[in-house]
């Protein structure tokens, strides 16, 4: 079901843990849907220095939070706003189609915990939009999107 | 490294003797068994003698024995037969909500074409209220349709008493009885069962086969339209191999039953206090003794189900959850929210179904490797550390 990357970022994941005074912080997903991720940076002089995770969910959680982190250190603000959900999919050697919406979590995490520097900064970060409050609600369409299945009547 | 199978729920593995029994009409008897040559008429033989098999373990005469592709087409074919031959008298049916989705979805796809379906509320052990349904029956009730038990948390349903309120309307009673047998002793007589179903591979048979059992004088219409089979209810040549695999299965299944039920039980409570000690933050879904004695369903606190499976098959423990993640949808298991469990503790669920060859040694293995697992899971939970912070 999961890719070798995946499960390897399951069973060891990178960057488990808090930061203390981190300079951003970002939590997105809610337990009702059953992914929570929370992501803590640690960012000097526009940089990434260090970023860490804590995770409630599946396996695809767990892994796309790992790789996230993990893509994001050592980036500039405006590099880390071009880590997307597709990017982190794909350092991961693909998702399940179900598990896509963990990677848009990640994605997400992301940029809470960068829009939460920049307000603690009071700077504006080009491109960067407020995360929406509950996300879940947009990670349940198209899940079962597939064009190339017979169409079903009454199903 | 050894492993550890607790998903008899799921299916379980077809014993020797049934292989055994089946091979042989794999191979030399293949014959159709409508042909009229001797060679054809072993095999009709071997199927009626299965008919035979199943019928005595359920109470029931052969002739009211028909045979399926599973416990799904029983369950299909159960209820969208019973309903359309008493259209005439109604169109409301009864069912619950922890029902497997083999119900479920039949049931409301009915809804969608015209047809008017109560879902009744459960307690928060997973059972029906008998008043419930009493409330529910209208003059346009034309099938009440609850199972036998649970597949999630093994709640055995009062089907003696439903049965006896759908006998007293002189409404059908069908039970989806598909993780009830083998498990508990089944009599359709004593407990006024009109229809039940069953499929093979929850004891020890081959996949693809079940029967639906439909009380003589029970009105049911075809639902697979074919040859003069199966009486000509169900048309299609017969799975001889994996019928007779069925009848020789579920004859092993109430064989030395007494003492398979003792052990079982032994060990699923070995297996609830076992954890329920060890872990904290842990509860027992479902009832501690109304349950099916090979059913262990237990929910862990801040924690997804998924990834608590995959950790546990990386020690060789195979169970399954009822966490959204392993369905296939984002919605938790339907039964947990039913017995009132909020969204993220459904998540947190696993369920352990034991079956033959399940050792006490087994049991002490997954006790000793599942706190371990939770922990590694809660330590990387901001859930847990939300909690923790508050305490």
């Amino acid at each position: 079901m999961y890719s070798e990357k995946v499960m390897d970022h399951f069973m060891n994941p990178r960057n488990v843990g808090e930061i203390p005074d981190a300079s951003g912080v970002g939590t997105v997903g809610n337990a009702k849907c059953g992914d929570i991720m929370k992501v803590y940076l640690q960012i000097e002089d526009g940089i990434i220095k260090d970023a860490k995770f804590k995770t409630f969910g599946c396996g695809a959680a767990v892994a796309t939070s790992s790789m996230a982190t993990e893509l994001v250190i050592g980036k500039t603000i405006k590099e880390a706003l071009l880590i997307t959900n597709k990017s982190v999919m794909e350092a991961l050697d693909g998702l399940p189609p179900v598990k896509v919406h963990c990677s848009l979590l990640a994605e997400e995490s992301l940029q809470a915990a960068l829009w939460d520097y920049a307000k603690k900064n009071n700077i504006v970060i080009e491109g960067l939009q407020e995360p929406k409050e509950d996300i879940d609600d947009d990670h349940h369409h198209n899940l079962n999107d597939d064009e190339d299945e017979s169409e079903l009547l009454n199903a | 490294m050894k492993k550890i199978y607790l998903d008899h729920a799921a299916t379980t593995p077809i014993k020797k003797a049934v292989v055994d029994a089946m091979l042989p009409y794999l191979t030399e008897n293949f014959g159709n068994p409508s042909s009229v040559y001797q060679m054809a008429q072993v095999n009709k033989k071997a199927v009626d003698e299965a008919r035979e098999q199943v019928a005595a373990a359920i109470g029931a005469k052969a002739q009211e024995i028909f045979f399926t592709s599973g416990g799904t087409e029983a369950d299909n074919w159960a209820i969208k037969g019973i309903v359309e031959a008493r259209k005439s008298k109604g169109n409301h049916i009864i069912t619950s909500k922890v029902e497997h989705h083999a119900v479920l979805h039949t049931c409301e796809y009915l809804e969608k074409n015209g047809y008017e379906v109560t879902y009744l509320d459960v307690d928060e052990y997973g059972s029906i209220r008998i008043d419930d349904l009493k409330k529910a029956i209208k003059d346009t009730t034309i099938l009440i349709t609850i199972m036998y038990a649970n597949n999630e948390i093994g709640t055995i349903m009062p089907i003696k008493e439903i049965g006896e309120v759908a006998k007293a309307h002189n409404i059908p009673f069908h039970t989806d009885a598909v993780q009830a047998i083998g498990q508990v002793k089944i009599d359709v007589n004593d407990e006024n069962i009109d229809a039940l179903s069953i499929t093979a591979h929850k004891f020890n048979g081959p996949k693809g086969v079940g029967a639906l059992y439909i009380r003589r004088g029970v009105k049911v219409s075809q639902f697979m339209h074919g040859g003069a089979q199966e009486r000509g209810r169900r048309g299609g040549t017969e799975n001889v191999a994996s019928i007779v695999g069925m009848g020789v299965a579920i004859e092993l299944a109430y064989k030395d039953f007494d003492n398979k039920i003792r052990q079982y039980t032994q060990l699923r409570d070995m297996l609830i206090n076992g954890i329920l000690e060890t872990i904290p933050y842990s509860r027992l879904n479902g009832h501690l003794t109304n349950r099916l004695p090979n059913n262990v369903n237990i929910g862990f606190e801040f924690v997804e189900g998924e990834s608590l499976l995959l950790l546990l098959d990386m020690q060789g423990i195979c169970a399954s959850s009822g966490s959204a993640c392993t369905s296939g949808s984002l919605d938790p298991s339907h039964v947990l929210l039913a017995i009132g469990l909020p969204h993220e503790k459904a998540h947190g669920s696993v369920r352990f179904t034991l079956g033959a060859g399940i050792s006490d040694a087994d049991i002490n293995t997954v006790l000793e490797t599942l706190p371990a697992i939770v922990k590694r899971m809660r330590d990387m939970s901001p859930l847990y550390e939300e909690f923790l912070a508050k305490q």
